[in-house]
């Protein structure tokens, strides 16, 4: 079970380089053929300093801890219980490969739904770059099933 | 390059049709993405949570969307992208993502469009993710 005390919880903030190498495999995962993200140098012509980070890739770069379910399960969430309900991204910067980017993340609802067979959290969390520039913001819903 | 004065409510982006996801994509995807939640690539794990075997990450799908909207305007345009998962996508199956233009509006900072978007299953149509996202063809890098 969740606690609603746990609203407002803020999580250790994660701290992640955005690797080359690491773009170009998450770039094989998802079938990406759009050369803007698999050849630095078309990149570099479309006005990037390097290999930019596509949309999703945030969510990935955030859970480049060694345990990135501790918080949830501090939180009494097992990880079979759990699913993705919902995301969203919102982009102010744009981040490329040799960022040093660092996430502020906390818990900014909870809330349960049938009667508690289904418990929702919501996690928020706020992107910034080494120039202490706003990169994204990024919400997180999970469901719990009880 | 696609011209914003030439869109219109209604207009659909170009699809996309993804390959078939094997257990060999939910492998990759577990190390490129990080998420090594053993639901995606542990038979033996899914099965202990009540599921007959894996099942892809939502945040793949969620990732070929974003190839939807990349493949059609650059990466700079998207402000925002919205998406809730309506139900899990088993392996062995492909997405088609679709995209459909609902609304258009010009100002004399911003040239926005709200797209939603959908990724389903690619045989029978079941939606597996629907959303929106916000587009602003003035916004550069």
């Amino acid at each position: 079970m969740l606690d609603k005390n746990d609203i407002d919880k803020e999580f250790k903030p994660v701290v992640a380089e955005v690797e080359k190498g690491r773009l170009l495999f998450f770039a094989k995962a998802i079938g990406e053929i759009n050369p803007t993200f698999t050849d630095e140098f078309i990149a570099i012509d479309n006005g990037y300093s390097a290999l930019p980070v596509p949309p999703t890739f945030l969510f990935c770069l955030k859970m480049d801890v060694p345990d990135p379910f501790e918080n949830y399960r501090n939180l009494g969430v097992s990880l079979a219980n759990m699913l993705h309900a919902k995301q969203s991204f919102t982009y102010h910067t744009p981040a490329v490969a040799g960022d040093l980017l660092t996430f502020y993340s906390h818990v900014a609802d909870i809330y349960d739904k049938k009667g508690g067979a289904l418990e929702f959290l919501v996690e928020k969390t706020k992107v910034v770059n080494q120039r202490d520039e706003h990169v994204a913001d990024i919400t997180t819903t999970l469901v719990i099933r009880n | 390059m696609v011209d914003f004065s030439n869109l219109s409510v209604g207009e659909e982006l170009p699809a996309l049709q993804t390959d078939k996801i094997s257990r060999t994509t939910l492998a990759l995807y577990a190390g490129a993405s990080g998420d090594h939640n053993p639901l995606h690539i542990d038979p033996d794990f899914a099965a202990s949570a009540g599921f007959d075997d894996v099942f892809a990450q939502g945040m793949l799908s969620m990732a070929y969307l974003g190839r939807l909207l990349t493949n059609w305007v650059p990466q700079s345009y998207i402000k925002n992208i919205d998406v809730r998962f309506s139900s899990i996508t088993p392996v062995n199956i492909d997405i088609i993502c679709t995209g459909i233009i609902k609304s258009k509006t010009e100002s004399a900072s911003q040239k926005t469009l709200e797209i939603e978007i959908e990724a389903k299953d690619g045989n029978t149509g079941d939606i597996k993710i629907l959303g929106l996202a916000l587009l602003d063809f003035n916004s550069t890098l």
